[in-house]
């Protein structure tokens, strides 16, 4: 087995076929690489709204000591 | 019991903590042998005499294409699950093999149009094999739109699993249609009954790849339902701590 082409200009030529081929592997990598990413960034928005629903708890529980220890 | 299996599968909490240890070892997987076959494919294996170097776009246009029809089985089976046994985690994978279906079928179709275009003198022709192609990627869509369009889960998780299941009429549709029809396309390349029409030399790379992108699917697939689990199971305390990235202990 050997590599099938002189040098990196006729590798990336493909005899003329070049931006058919690169076209292709270049959508198909960021489309595979989008599934890999969606995941992360969908955790991360995850974890940011349970710190947010968490904040809004403890605020809502020192409001309501606070409202218990010195009534109006 | 012989059937605790089957229900400890069912059970999210279950699923989430005991996926976790796989997601490297599949993201290594994929990474190495999507790598390895795209690099082989590409540069070392020869030119077909016919096409020349346009060819090169089956390396991922056939395993796409494998895993977008493989992928509509999972969809459609866990739907099934679902509906029969109402296993809540089994609709989870459904919903998650949905999107990643959709991305795999316009892969597919979108580099069979760009290889079509040196090969064929055209990026598009309606033959049965590419509409039946567009259908599917219609049907996938279609699961997504209807997983979003209901107030309460329980119905959308149903409603899907219909859809899936309905839209298996199209897989042998496909499968066939270079059979049936005469067309542009070129009839399978690679059979399971017969021998191959292809040589060894671009044999190997394409299996490679085939394998990569099993791996591959299989990684994502465990990537987005695992976080269904967790926006699922919202409100449970084992759920929450695992969002914080704490350590959970062994539960069932």
């Amino acid at each position: 087995m050997e590599f099938q082409f002189a040098g990196l200009a006729e590798f990336l030529a493909m005899e003329g076929h070049g931006p058919y081929v690169w076209i292709a592997y270049g959508v198909t990598l960021v489309a595979m690489a989008a599934l890999v990413l969606q995941p992360v960034w969908r955790r991360r928005q995850l974890q940011a709204e349970l710190k947010r629903q968490e904040r809004i708890r403890q605020r809502r529980q020192s409001a309501e000591k606070k409202r218990v220890a010195e009534p109006a | 019991m012989a059937w605790q299996w089957f229900h400890r599968l069912g059970s999210p909490r279950w699923f989430y903590q005991n996926t976790g240890a796989w997601l490297p070892w599949l993201a290594l997987a994929s990474v190495l042998l999507l790598v390895l076959g795209a690099v082989w494919g590409l540069g070392f294996a020869p030119q077909d005499s016919k096409q020349g170097n346009s060819y090169r776009i089956i390396y991922i246009h056939v395993p796409a294409a494998f895993l977008a029809l493989a992928g509509y089985y999972i969809m459609a089976i866990s739907g099934a699950i679902g509906l029969i046994w109402k296993m809540k985690l089994s609709y989870l994978v459904m919903r998650a093999a949905a999107p990643i279906g959709a991305v795999l079928t316009f892969i597919s179709l979108l580099t069979g149009a760009v290889w079509g275009k040196p090969t064929w003198g055209t990026y598009w022709v309606w033959d049965a094999r590419i509409t039946s192609m567009l259908i599917l990627l219609f049907l996938y869509i279609g699961v997504i739109a209807l997983s979003r369009a209901f107030v309460r889960e329980q119905v959308a998780d149903k409603a899907c699993a219909v859809l899936a299941l309905v839209g298996t009429v199209n897989i042998p549709i496909i499968y066939k249609s270079v059979d049936w029809w005469f067309t542009l396309h070129q009839p399978a390349t690679i059979k399971l009954t017969e021998s191959s029409s292809i040589d060894a030399s671009m044999f190997y790379p394409l299996l490679t790849m085939i394998i990569g992108f099993y791996c591959f699917y299989a990684w994502t697939l465990l990537l987005h339902t695992r976080n269904l689990v967790l926006q699922r199971e919202w409100r449970t305390s084992w759920a929450q701590q695992a969002l914080r990235g704490e350590p959970l202990a062994a539960g069932k």
